[in-house]
């Protein structure tokens, strides 16, 4: 009898924690989710008389500015995922293997700093020092390098400069947690066996990290191609974002339904690079991003 | 000289990180009417002065209640993250039930939705129940409307995945022995949750109510969507930003905002090693 209690217990907590999960994960994520999906495939013919159908993909489809606008956007992310990897390996390489105890946490902790600022600050930095009356331009003035202002601001390279600050640190966490529980033993081994540097990097490190860099990679794209304020502050009106074109069918022309259907449509688009990346690369969600 | 050539890099990295920063939170100081050089001399005009063309942030009707509005829904985010991802770690560390993988890839999913979409589709679903609502029962349901109430529940849609994997990750170290010395000294469940478990969670969960309170301080993306009269700080200075151009009181708030963030970062980081020892 007192085990059926304590089963019947475990049962009753099992539920009491299911709950609160549950209600979240329905209501504020699938539910939502399934909404705009019906929303996307609605369409206005007459006031508040409307028939379901696939006219606002079709719509998508055949305006080049839009799709070329959310190749962009891919393409451009995925630059920023490889400059963000090929930069911040180095760095979490030093944090975990080669700075001392001591300096290891500091360096850590000096990588999460930007975290703490919001996207705003942070690309509001880079306009004071980046526009034409800006620290950088009239410090080149000032020391004779130049005669006229030079106007850093509105073009493709700052915005993935800005892009790979904000999400470089989203790389450089995972790949520091990985590489720490990684044995210097394996590397020293590799040495031993007449590797060069190049070839110990390339046959253990790369593998033996290979989980942290596809958790990275998948948090930085996805943070790449989810974000608004970095392209619009830093490339001006004309950077095509494709998250620009959701608050413009949103906000400014009031088109819910084409705006839900430019959303799903970058919500597919995304995970199936994702997916595609995790395919390539032999790994699972779970084994990745979940892990962290 | 490689040696050299790796510090070097490591150097210049954190300079990168740095820069934009620093020039944020410097201009709040430079006595002049815009965050340009040259440098016009120290003030904290922009902090305290009372009258236009250099009125200070703490005199700034707007940016002031743009900051108490950040202030209440960051915490009232704070908390119902930190309690639903509490239930969250207890629920997947120890429980068994089926299909507790997918669950748990779902418990993590919102962290890779886009922000931008995670608003929309919480604006659409809570639009369409207000308004069928107030067709059919011709009650006006304010609370769905843009406003606090939407922001918070955005925010909370992905904060809360955060302070699930911090607290999960702790309650996985947790030592389950104790808890079996408490029953077997003949403790109830609630006073071994009480005084063993709990206290043993108390700086993950503290952590994560400060991770939770500046990700949603932060947080633009949803919060753009989602707002309503009530505009949080981010939104008002991305405003001022847009409609005023950069003005120094914006790297007064900056600089303001790096403070209490640095504050809260120091003592997450304390109570995290008081811990360890």
């Amino acid at each position: 009898m007192a085990g059926s209690r304590a089963k019947d217990a475990k049962k009753l907590a099992l539920i009491l924690l299911f709950t609160p999960f549950a209600l979240w994960i329905t209501l504020l994520i699938l539910l939502p989710h399934v909404g705009m999906m019906v929303l996307s495939l609605k369409e206005k013919v007459a006031p508040r008389v409307y028939e379901y159908g696939f006219d606002n993909y079709i719509n998508f489809a055949q305006e080049p500015i839009y799709w070329n606008t959310l190749l962009r956007t891919g393409s451009v992310s995925l630059l920023v995922t490889l400059l963000a990897l090929l930069i911040g390996f180095p760095v979490a390489y030093y944090i975990a293997k080669i700075a001392g105890n001591r300096t290891k946490g500091a360096l850590f902790l000096l990588c999460l700093i930007p975290l703490w600022v919001s996207d705003l600050i942070r690309a509001f930095g880079w306009i004071l020092l980046l526009r034409e009356t800006g620290v950088i331009s009239s410090a080149l003035q000032a020391s004779g390098l130049i005669d006229t202002p030079i106007e850093f601001l509105y073009n493709d390279a700052t915005v993935i400069m800005g892009l790979v600050y904000t999400v470089v640190l989203f790389m450089i966490v995972p790949l520091v947690s990985t590489l720490d529980g990684m044995d210097n033993e394996m590397i020293e081994a590799g040495y031993n066996l007449g590797g060069n540097g190049f070839t110990v990097l390339r046959r253990i490190i790369i593998p033996y990290a290979m989980p942290g860099i596809v958790a990275g990679c998948i948090v930085v794209f996805m943070l790449s191609a989810g974000s608004y304020l970095t392209p619009i502050l830093l490339g001006g009106k004309n950077s095509s974002w494709f998250t620009e074109q959701i608050y413009d069918q949103f906000i400014s022309r009031y088109n819910w339904e084409s705006g839900a259907a430019f959303g799903f449509v970058l919500l597919v688009f995304t995970s199936l690079v994702v997916w595609l990346g995790l395919k390539l690369s032999g790994q699972t969600l779970s084994s990745t991003v979940a892990k962290s | 000289m490689l040696r050299h050539g790796y510090r070097l890099y490591i150097v210049l990295f954190f300079v990168f990180l740095a820069a934009p920063l620093i020039a944020a939170g410097l201009f709040a100081f430079n006595d002049s009417l815009f965050p340009v050089l040259p440098w016009r001399g120290f003030t904290l005009d922009w902090f305290f002065n009372d009258t236009e063309p250099k009125l200070g942030m703490f005199h700034d009707r707007r940016l002031l209640r743009g900051l108490y509005y950040s202030f209440v829904i960051a915490s009232f985010v704070a908390m119902l993250s930190v309690f639903v991802g509490t239930c969250n770690a207890f629920l997947f560390v120890r429980h068994d039930f089926p299909a507790k993988n997918f669950f748990y890839i779902l418990m993590v999913l919102p962290l890779v939705i886009p922000g931008v979409i995670l608003g929309i589709s919480i604006l659409a679903m809570a639009s369409n129940i207000a308004n069928s609502v107030e067709r059919s029962m011709g009650i006006d349901l304010e609370l769905l409307r843009p406003g606090i109430f939407l922001v918070v529940l955005g925010q909370f849609s992905f904060i809360t995945t955060i302070t699930s994997l911090i607290i999960t990750a702790r309650l996985k170290k947790f030592d389950t022995t104790m808890e079996e010395a408490a029953y077997n000294l003949g403790a109830s469940k609630a006073r071994v949750l009480r005084t063993i478990t709990l206290p043993f969670l108390r700086p993950a969960m503290i952590a994560g109510a400060i991770v939770a309170f500046l990700v949603s301080f932060e947080n633009f993306n949803t919060t753009l969507f989602l707002v309503g009269s009530e505009a949080p700080l981010t939104i008002t200075m991305y405003d001022r930003m847009v409609k005023v151009g950069s003005t120094p009181v914006l790297n007064a708030v900056s600089f303001f905002l790096m403070l209490g963030s640095a504050l809260l970062a120091l003592i997450s980081v304390l109570v995290q090693r008081d811990n360890k020892s």
